[in-house]
């Protein structure tokens, strides 16, 4: 036990003491804070960067009312100039481009004649912006025409936004279900990474000392699988400890700009998140409400069994990636053990965003988030939605089986390959090591 | 207790391939064991079930009186043939590290490697990482790591290879301080010069079966062909080679000499002793040159090989 925790420590230090692990590990959390703040940036300029659009109206419906400055369109009226001398104005401007609407007999003939003129192709948000104020002007002058009482029309509109609760009275935002796939997708996004990332770690730690020949010293100190185990919870701990320094240095830069920046921070984040429209539907007060919705889901158990799954695929994986490890030379000959490793990682996360958004509790979703190998990515995404305490009882049970068989099997490959040099190995050798 | 290890009937093998064929072994406490056979032979597999490496499918084996278990690798020093250490990890970390998987408490270690990091004048690598230093100092700081935990047996297989003549020296004195200081050592090598240098007992395996073993001098006894170097001076050379040639076995020696002597190799007849052939010579030529072959473990070697292939 006592010689178990020296390697733990060992491993463990030779990790963290990595100048690459040390520099990922606090350049991570702010690499990711400057994408998301360049995100933002760069929305919000473009938000606010009006373009202006010159307009030669031939047609005489518009009136200058119709063209007011819209938060992304500055309107110039050119006003009794004919189409070609406007076009020699604008394309010696910087304007984003020309609007002609013609003189027409009907205003569907309008309609199907207006033309926009410009250097480059213009921008889709400009062009419908564009389009809905023409259509809005074109259907209200031809409702005129057809003795359409506007006013009893703007009074039959109905508003409809129906309120979201559960059984037991609690109400729900709509924006909550988004959270939860949110939350789930990125859990379950998370470990997938985590376990390569720290699986390949512990595999090129074994290949190390396998090729620095240092491990007929330690196996002649420490059993095998002492040392395999080890290595394995060393790792771990290196994981857990960067996944802790990235929660605090997040929580931290958080708590540093909402001071900084007052409560300018909350309505920004969602600005980014939320196409315009929605912004305009979301009252302060529903905001507050998604907040306190977040704080209601339950966070903390969410938390365990993201730790605790996390861990059990973990441990899983990487007893594999040591087996891997141990049975290879060099690092390019693990090629061909890695498909049938990633694979199901693969496989647990695009089942889980194809199924779970859809179908939180449906069969496919149900059934791997069961299987050992894709459940710790599975059902994590699915427990915000809340999974019946036996699916996860079940599934966390097949999973520590698994764990336990593999280990086994991975113990005995390793065993033999950490002394094995210079054999091309293939399958049929490895279970021929694993009846040794 | 006479032997710190005693092996009885090993058998081991890897699927079709058997490694050992039931091989039993005695070391005498205190002695230098040479552990000798060619390439592939199994010393290695045989090592490493001594140190619990692998484990034996028949056989067993017994340390210090009692069968080998978990806790004896405390007792034993490995120093592998193919050994390396952690490239990026300091050298003192390492070793303090090391010795600690050995059982040593991290003081008795830090102050036990001060004293051979001492001896060895390399106090100043302590802080270095080990691929900042060359192949020969790396091999001494695995020396230290084996032997630091003083274990009442040290195996070293092919101890010398890597280092300089004077390294080479340094190794082979504190192999035979170690010897003095009551540790037993295995020594598995190539090299017979050293053999015939240290060991007081051998072994020799072949083909996963024993062919060989006990002291070196009996074996060297069992050996020799009682065969003579002589130095003839004569002035019929050929009259008497050709005389000598009917009468015994001979063959042309080489060794150097002042004068220009008939140099040959010549075997007893059965039940001639050395006496009888001194007094043949003597009256057929003035003897420069006399003394008995005495087979060098190299012989002993090939011969052992050759016979049992």
């Amino acid at each position: 036990m006592n010689k178990l925790k020296l390697i733990v420590k060992r491993e463990y230090l030779a990790k963290v003491r990595n100048k690459t692990f040390i520099i990922m590990t606090l350049l991570s959390p702010l690499l990711m804070i400057g994408m998301i703040a360049l995100v933002a940036f760069l929305t919000k300029s473009s938000i606010e960067k009006k373009t202006t659009v010159a307009f030669v109206d031939q047609s005489g419906i518009f009136k200058n009312e119709d063209f007011k400055d819209t938060k992304i369109i500055h309107f110039e009226n050119l006003a009794n100039i004919d189409l070609e001398k406007a076009k020699v104005i604008v394309s010696g401007s910087s304007h984003e481009g020309l609007l002609f609407i013609p003189k027409k007999d009907s205003i569907d003939q309008v309609a199907d004649h207006i033309q926009f003129f410009s250097q480059d192709s213009p921008s889709m948000v400009t062009i419908s912006e564009l389009e809905s104020i023409l259509e809005r002007k074109l259907q209200k002058e031809k409702m005129l025409q057809l003795n359409i009482d506007l006013k009893k029309l703007e009074s039959s509109k109905v508003n409809i936004d129906i309120n979201l609760a559960n059984f037991s009275g609690e109400r729900s935002s709509k924006m909550i279900n988004g959270i939860k796939i949110g939350l789930g997708m990125s859990a379950g996004y998370v470990i997938m990474m985590f376990i390569i990332i720290y699986g390949a770690m512990v595999m090129r730690s074994v290949i190390e000392e396998k090729t620095s020949r240092i491990i007929e010293v330690i196996i002649s100190s420490v059993k095998p699988f002492e040392l395999m185990l080890g290595k394995i919870l060393g790792t771990a701990a290196a994981g857990l400890t960067q996944f802790f320094i990235w929660v605090i240095i997040i929580l931290f830069i958080f708590m540093v700009s909402s001071m900084v920046f007052g409560i300018d921070v909350a309505p920004n984040m969602n600005t980014t998140q939320m196409s315009a429209e929605q912004l305009e539907v979301l009252t302060q007060n529903d905001t507050q409400f998604i907040f306190t919705e977040i704080l209601n889901l339950p966070l903390l158990s969410m938390f365990i069994y993201f730790i605790l799954y996390f861990l059990l695929g973990y441990l899983l994986y990487s007893s594999i990636y040591a087996s891997i490890g141990a049975a290879v030379d060099n690092e390019t000959d693990t090629q061909q053990f890695m498909l049938p490793v990633i694979m199901p990682l693969m496989i647990g996360v695009y089942v889980g965003f194809a199924t779970v958004i859809n179908d939180p509790h449906g069969g496919v979703a149900t059934i791997f988030s069961m299987i050992p190998f894709t459940s710790p990515i599975v059902m994590l995404m699915r427990i915000p939605f809340g999974v019946p305490w036996w699916q996860i009882g079940l599934s966390l049970f097949l999973l520590v089986v698994t764990f336990l068989i593999v280990v086994w099997v991975a113990a005995k490959i390793y065993r033999v390959g950490i002394l094995m040099y210079g054999k091309k190995i293939n399958y049929k050798e490895l279970l021929k090591w694993i009846r040794y | 207790m006479k032997n710190i290890l005693v092996a009885e009937n090993i058998v081991k093998s890897f699927g079709e391939f058997k490694a050992l064929n039931n091989v039993s072994i005695q070391v005498p406490k205190g002695s230098i064991f040479g552990l000798l056979g060619p390439n592939g032979a199994g010393k290695t597999t045989f090592i490493r079930i001594i140190n619990q490496i692998t484990m034996p499918d028949q056989g067993v084996i017994y340390f210090d009186g009692n069968k080998l278990q978990a806790d004896d690798v405390h007792y034993i020093g490995y120093l592998p043939e193919e050994r390396g250490l952690y490239k990026r990890m300091k050298v003192g970390e390492q070793a303090l590290y090391l010795a600690q998987l050995k059982g040593l408490s991290k003081h008795d270690a830090k102050n036990r490697l001060k004293y051979w990091f001492d001896k060895f004048e390399i106090g100043d690598w302590w802080n270095k990482k080990v691929e900042e230093l060359s192949k020969g100092m790396a091999q001494k700081v695995q020396f230290i790591i084996t032997v630091l935990h003083q274990p009442k047996l040290l195996i070293f297989d092919e101890p010398f290879s890597g280092f300089d003549p004077i390294n080479v020296n340094l190794i082979k004195d504190e192999i035979l301080n170690l010897q003095k200081e009551g540790s037993s050592i295995i020594f598995s090598t190539h090299r017979m010069e050293s053999v015939e240098e240290l060991c007081e007992h051998i072994a020799l395996i072949h083909q996963a079966n024993k062919v060989l073993d006990g002291k070196l001098v009996d074996i060297k006894k069992e050996f020799k062909t009682n065969t003579y170097e002589v130095g003839l001076q004569v002035d019929q050379k050929e009259d008497l080679l050709q005389e000598l040639s009917e009468k015994f076995e001979t063959s042309a020696a080489t060794f150097k000499s002042l004068e220009e002597d008939l140099k040959l190799n010549i075997k007893l007849k059965n039940g001639d002793t050395s006496t009888d052939l001194i007094k043949y010579l003597n009256k057929r030529a003035i003897i420069n040159h006399y003394v008995e072959v005495v087979p060098s473990a190299n012989d002993i070697f090939i011969k052992a090989v050759e016979q049992n292939s």
